[in-house]
């Protein structure tokens, strides 16, 4: 991989046998213990109905778990305010989920507005995020999200998720709606982008290449739990039956093989 | 008597033209009351069915019941009763605040619910609070859709204002049961064209305030 992922002791995000369980007492989610490192990209991957985004809701609080502990930062989640904790914690999500009523900027500027920033300072960020994501502030910022491609779209997510500096970003097929041009694009721009930022990121997605290509490590989940958590090299290597089918699928599988 | 519906040199108005602005001016504050009345409540209750749905076919239902009971009988059922029963415009206004709810109520509900769900996740998920989710996102964004039902209610209530002259709350109406009762068509018009014209403008300003609103998503 381009870029080893950065150790540290205390994992940026824990779970320890956690279950989800919907209001009707469906399980979605069964004892799912997994520890992701801090700086590290961690690729959720499964079809859909795999326990993926229910897995990414729970660690920003848009789902409480029915049983097991969370802990975010080696803070356990119920020892958060919550809106602090979200506050705390990026999120992108497929189309980017902008305000309509707000400009690039304005959506850009949420979280810091938020955090009551200095209006100076604010705006220098905003400046700052969107140039990072490619686009140029002056010709993107006084736009509507209507006015946008679903790629600059997908850019703008990513500058709001980014704009007030959180150490985790969590991402929910981020690229999953754009054309297979611009989503390679973007999926570079990721990669150069993280190699700066060091994030740490939980990446969700049901593509094998994407997970190969921007991954640090692969978890794959299935039927509400979690399979097993592979570097890219042993995913492709693997001869578990449940991940035969995906590497099979995949043509980046040589790409990797050969890297 | 066609030749009176079109005589547009009303000598009635021209005669009695101060009258007529007093009533006119009586006909906008039972309206203004009644529609800043309903939108204070209506507004609220509607945000609340958002929260609490389970509220809602109550809610939504029993006012449905209140639309079906005609005018005239309503500001009838209601005379005896004590506190209400006491003023004429009083009555009136509570009636027609009654009226104008429904729409309100239900307009306000289904633009909130609108939302778009993955706006409403992002907003949520970046950190804002229930107040803040309210104000910043579902309120802005529904905004037109509440306008649209305000405006509905509001010509509404214009026309169904000229019948609070029956139980003698004033208003233009007082021209068109006069002229009823006088077999005078001119006296009629005096009250109805006048009508006619406010519902027209609240129609079209409202409907101004609408555009204004309407985020720039097309």
């Amino acid at each position: 991989m381009a870029h080893a992922p950065a150790m540290s002791d205390s994992p940026a995000i824990e779970f320890v046998h956690v279950e989800y369980q919907t209001g009707d007492k469906r399980v979605l989610l069964s004892d799912l213990s997994l520890r992701i490192r801090r700086g590290e990209v961690l690729m959720l991957l499964g079809p859909s109905g795999s326990g993926k985004t229910t897995s990414l809701k729970l660690i920003n609080c848009l789902l409480t778990p029915s049983d097991g502990q969370i802990s975010v930062d080696g803070r356990p989640l119920q020892e958060w305010n919550v809106i602090q904790l979200r506050r705390h914690i990026g999120y992108a999500i497929q189309e980017g989920g902008l305000f309509p009523h707000y400009t690039v900027e304005a959506n850009v500027a949420l979280v810091p507005r938020l955090e009551k920033w200095e209006p100076s300072r604010i705006q220098a960020r905003v400046r700052e995020v969107l140039s990072m994501v490619g686009l140029a502030p002056d010709r993107f910022g006084s736009r509507y999200p209507h006015q946008l491609s679903g790629g600059q779209r997908q850019r703008v997510g990513l500058a709001r998720a980014l704009a007030a500096d959180p150490s985790i970003l969590l991402m929910d097929e981020p690229f999953g709606a754009l054309d297979p041009i611009t989503r390679s694009e973007l999926q570079k721009e990721f990669l150069a982008l993280q190699q700066r930022l060091s994030k740490t990121v939980v990446f969700v997605t049901h593509d094998v290449s994407e997970a190969l290509l921007l991954g640090d490590r692969i978890a794959l989940m299935d039927a509400g739990t979690l399979r097993g958590v592979y570097l890219p090299r042993q995913f492709v290597e693997s001869t578990d039956p449940k991940v035969k089918p995906y590497v099979d699928a995949c043509r980046a599988m040589q790409q990797v093989l050969q890297s | 008597m066609l030749q009176s519906i079109f005589d547009l040199r009303n000598e009635f108005i021209v005669k009695n033209k101060s009258e007529v602005l007093t009533l006119a001016a009586e006909h906008l504050c039972l309206v203004g009351v009644s529609m800043a009345l309903a939108i204070l409540i209506g507004v609220p209750l509607g945000i609340f069915l958002t929260r609490r749905p389970v509220w809602k076919s109550l809610i939504l239902g029993s006012n449905s019941v209140i639309q079906t009971i005609p005018g005239l009988a309503l500001f009838g059922l209601l005379l005896p009763l004590p506190w209400l029963g006491a003023r004429a415009d009083r009555l009136a206004i509570f009636a027609l605040t009654l009226y104008a709810l429904l729409p309100i109520i239900q307009n306000t509900y289904v633009g909130i619910t609108g939302v778009d769900p993955p706006v409403r996740e992002a907003a949520t998920a970046m950190g804002l609070t229930r107040r803040q989710l309210l104000w910043k996102v579902e309120l802005p964004l529904a905004s037109n859709v509440i306008v649209a039902g305000i405006r509905v209610a509001t010509v509404a209530t214009v026309g169904l204002a000229t019948i609070a002259a029956a139980i003698g709350a004033g208003g233009l109406g007082e021209f068109i049961f006069r002229g009823l009762a006088m077999v005078d068509n001119h006296v009629i018009l005096a009250g109805a064209v006048p009508a006619a014209l406010m519902a027209l403008s609240a129609y079209w300003l409202l409907g101004l305030v609408q555009r204004l609103l309407s985020p720039a998503r097309h």
